[in-house]
């Protein structure tokens, strides 16, 4: 077993008591939170912003599957669903799953996670989420003034001559919100380079951090790409000619490779991190090390540079070089491996562990189902022939709403049900949440695992009317969704609850191991650590008889 | 405080020199015809001279750990693979034969 | 070290979540370099753009840089590579301690940096723009340009000067961020704010600076010198 190579605690085992002065009470004023450069403080102003935009992004979802309860467009005009698809999609991925993780869970726990007072920029981590915000009100703009219909892919030419619609705004705000993601990387990577604790060696950090340098470098060097993609864009919107325009002899493909360049490893942005907690989370509720540590950490590291590489499988039907998609589909092949990889460990980490059914394990071995049929249909798609009668189907939305809100949703509510102890100091109601937990997972599979079925006979995506053949289908998904839905609300009302009547947490509730849980209270104290700790073991570091105080 | 490598006024005015001759070369060699693509890998290889020169001396990293040698290396290795994938498709999309020759979506 | 012996020797310029002023430097150092790497790829997209338009119209490339005078382009890179020799110098005169030479440093790259903008706009701009090289509805070159009317494919064209002003442009609108620093750094420099005990936000300005530089140094044989 691999316990093998762990050796005691260093810390010893104690229940800290809920601190009289932590990072939450220490400072009352509201400027002392918009001013603030604690990073958990920071963590906290995200998650409530974020929220804000996954009901809003949730919204358009809900009008959107009402108007395809029927086959005909009586809810929505063509237009208006246009929009409020692209609206969903601009407002999730932008403001939702990009900056979830990294921005909530990342900023709280990496300083923890590896004994630093702070981020290595906290006055950078500030402004990141001001540059946020700015994006974010400039999207409450758009929407009020009557929004944007291009899908959020923003193809040209549709977007640069044909759409009418607010693309120069929407241009802006993928720019700005960019720039709140490459700073937060840019921060992060600074951080875990230079700000370990003492004895914090590379294979001695969780595998949270593992994954967040991944999405970090991603970040870095992904974004800026996308960032002056769409600035082309608006640029052409303004001088009403461009480099995207075949009036001109401009190539439209090369907009789509510009922004794939960005978009694919985007995904990997939205996804790494969320591997990055369930290996938090089945390490701690099976009682075991994670199974080939040095493997899962690698194959974060592989996925952020083959990720790179792979972007032209979403342009197989473009008009791209054939030899191109040949590569392309055998590098997409290529980086299914390290998430294989992952996933294997993670199931091998469950093999002779004491398996603990906590409403976080719950969330995270629905994260490995419903992964594993997100990127498996993923090899689907990116195969040359297959692409060909699925692309633009509900088959590709299905695929990413797999790896999307099957995948990262999932593994954000397991990190947000790991970390609510250690982050507010307050116990949520167990029973209501695993339950909430069985809901989302059933709703989930409700609403999307029909949409593989009509779109593998040929339901195209992007449309607000559809044949009747496909209404049974279509019937299904919507019921599942409101189901989803429910199970998305429930947990604002217990974790809420949680915060004025739940019992205190203490410090280790889960008996997890790490900086985190082993030497700060819940919630922690401003500064994180009274004293900077010294690591003298490995990651994981768990015996099996750990106990549960929950 | 920690040591930090103090480069000599001579060493900034030597490389400043190579700039000059780089810059006249560069020009020089736009006057000879080689061919469209040989003159553009000559004036890229002179601008590459020239950039290693102001990173390495002007920039320090001569005098910097490897890390930042590693990190100030990232963003070129990025844009060459960036640049091999997307070439890739532009130099071979007018080839003829294709693979997929009577499929679909192939001709 | 104990918390309390770390409290009593902390330098003033040490920053409350850094141990020493080692790990400080250090982590500015990979932060700016990060941040730098970021420019690279969002010039880098820019230049990728570029070379595929390149490699599709060659004439149209051909001709427009024939349009561009490489008089003026030459004499432009002489005074951005100036500046950046000045910029250099500065941080040398930080180090030695030197704040008279280290202003006079600073003023000498500004001043080069508007003459550079300066140029750009009188003898390059303002003339494409009157004789019909921007862009869009207003396109068509007369005057000096007129030869340029009757090639034909002008659409090229129009995608060569596109990438022309987008590309100069970005690289200008850099310039006037590091106008805007570098009359904060000259300030601060006046109040005797940087020495050889801090002279890391002068490199770090050098580091930008050298990396505008560095664009112009490909902008240049890109875009005046194709044969
Ligand atoms: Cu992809």
């Amino acid at each position: 077993m691999a316990n093998d190579v762990v050796q005691g605690p260093d810390f010893p085992e104690r229940d800290y008591a809920r601190p009289e002065v932590n990072y939450l009470n220490w400072k009352q004023t509201v400027s002392s939170w918009l001013l603030s450069q604690d990073h958990k403080r920071i963590g906290i102003m995200y998650l409530v912003s974020i929220s804000i935009f996954f009901v809003v992004g949730g919204l358009f979802a809900i009008m959107f599957r009402l108007e395809l309860l029927t086959p005909e467009g009586d809810l929505l005009q063509a237009d208006t669903y246009n929009k409020f698809f692209t609206l969903h999609g601009v407002v999730m991925i932008f403001f939702f799953l990009i900056p979830s993780i990294p921005a909530v869970l990342g900023n709280f726990l990496i300083p923890l996670m590896i004994g630093a007072k702070d981020v290595a920029f906290p006055k950078l981590n500030l402004a990141s989420w001001y540059i946020f915000m700015v994006g974010g009100t400039i999207g409450v703009i758009i929407i009020l003034v009557g929004g944007v219909d291009t899908g959020w892919t923003f193809y040209t030419p549709l977007s640069t001559s044909y759409s009418n619609t607010h693309v120069f705004l929407a241009a802006m705000l993928v720019f700005i919100t960019g720039f709140s993601s490459i700073l937060t990387g840019l921060n992060f990577l600074v951080t875990i380079h230079k700000m370990r604790a003492p004895g914090m060696t590379w294979f001695r950090l969780p595998l949270f951090i593992w994954a967040h340098y991944a999405t970090s470098v991603i970040q870095v060097l992904g974004t800026p790409v996308v960032a002056i993609t769409v600035f082309l864009v608006g640029v052409e919107r303004i001088w009403g000619v461009g480099i995207f325009d075949p009036a001109l002899g401009g190539d439209p493909v090369l907009f789509q490779h510009m922004f794939w360049f960005y978009s694919h490893p985007a995904v990997y942005i939205m996804i790494l991190p969320g591997m990055g907690v369930i290996s938090e989370v089945i390490a701690c509720f099976s009682r075991n090390r994670v199974f080939g540590y040095e493997f899962v950490a690698f194959s974060s590291v592989a996925i952020a540079i083959i990720g790179f590489l792979v972007w032209g499988h979403h342009m197989y039907v473009s008009g791209q070089a054939m030899y191109s998609n040949l590569v392309f589909s055998l590098l997409t092949m290529l980086v299914a491996v390290p998430s294989a990889i992952k996933m294997f460990n993670w199931t091998s980490t469950l093999y002779r562990g004491n398996v603990v059914w906590e409403t976080p394990m719950i969330y995270a071995i629905g994260f490995i189902g419903l992964f594993a049929i997100g990127g498996g249909t993923g090899l689907f798609l990116g195969a040359t022939g297959m692409d060909v009668p699925l692309h633009d189907t509900y088959f590709v939305v299905s695929h990413f709403h797999y790896v999307m809100v099957g995948g990262m949703v999932m593994a954000y509510l397991a990190g947000i049900h790991f970390y609510w102890p250690k982050i507010t100091g307050k116990m949520y109601s167990q029973p209501i949440a695993k339950l909430c937990a069985v809901l989302v997972f059933v709703g989930f599979n409700c609403t999307f695992f029909p949409q593989f079925l009509v779109g593998w006979l040929g339901m195209p995506r992007r449309y607000h009317s559809y044949h009747p053949d496909f209404q049974v289908l279509n019937v299904m998904s919507t019921l599942g969704a409101s189901i989803l839905g429910i199970g998305f609300v429930i947990p604002v009302f217990y974790l809420g609850w949680s915060l004025f009547y739940g019992k205190d947490a203490g410090s280790n509730p889960w008996g997890a191991r790490g900086l985190e849980w082993e030497v700060c209270t819940s919630p922690p104290d401003p500064h994180n650590f009274h004293e900077i700790p010294v690591v003298t073991k490995e990651a994981y570091a768990y015996t099996g008889e750990e106990t549960l105080s929950v | 405080m920690s040591e930090h490598h103090i480069v000599m006024p001579k060493t900034y005015a030597t490389v400043l020199g190579c700039l000059f001759v780089l810059m006249a070369a560069t020009i020089g060699a736009s006057y000879i015809h080689l061919g469209s693509t040989y003159n553009l890998l000559l004036a890229l290889f002179i601008a590459l001279c020239k950039m290693s020169l102001i990173v390495m001396f002007f920039m320090h990293v001569k005098y910097s750990s490897k890390l930042t040698k590693v990190f100030a290396a990232s963003g070129f290795f990025w844009l060459i693979i960036f640049f091999t994938l997307l070439f890739a498709d532009y130099m071979a999309r007018h080839l003829s034969t294709s693979p997929f020759a009577g499929s679909p979506y192939g001709g | 070290m104990s918390s309390a012996e770390a409290k009593a020797d902390r330098s003033p310029y040490l920053a409350h979540h850094f141990e020493s002023i080692e790990q400080q430097e250090e982590s500015c150092t990979l932060g700016m370099w990060l941040f730098l790497a970021q420019e690279v790829m969002f010039f880098g997209g820019l230049f990728m753009a570029y070379a595929v338009y390149r490699y599709m119209y060659p004439d149209a490339w051909l001709e427009g840089s024939g349009a561009l005078s490489i008089k003026i382009g030459g004499i432009n890179t002489v005074v951005l590579l100036v500046s950046s020799f000045s910029m250099a110098m500065g941080v040398y005169y930080c180090q030695i301690g030197n704040s008279k030479n280290l202003f006079r440093a600073l003023l000498v790259t500004l001043f080069l940096g508007f003459v550079f903008v300066a140029i750009k706009l009188k003898f390059e701009y303002f003339p494409k723009f009157a004789e019909g090289l921007f862009p869009g509805d207003g396109w068509g070159p007369h005057g000096h340009y007129a030869d340029l009317a009757s090639f034909g494919d002008q659409g090229a064209l129009q995608i060569f000067f596109f990438l022309y002003f987008v590309m100069t442009g970005m690289h200008a609108f850099h310039m006037l961020i590091g106008f805007v620093i570098l009359v904060v750094l000259m300030v601060m420099t006046k109040q005797n704010k940087f020495g050889p005990q801090r002279f890391m936000p002068i490199l770090f300005f050098g580091l930008y600076w050298h990396f505008v530089d560095i664009v112009w140094v490909f902008i240049f044989p890109m875009f005046y010198l194709v044969t």
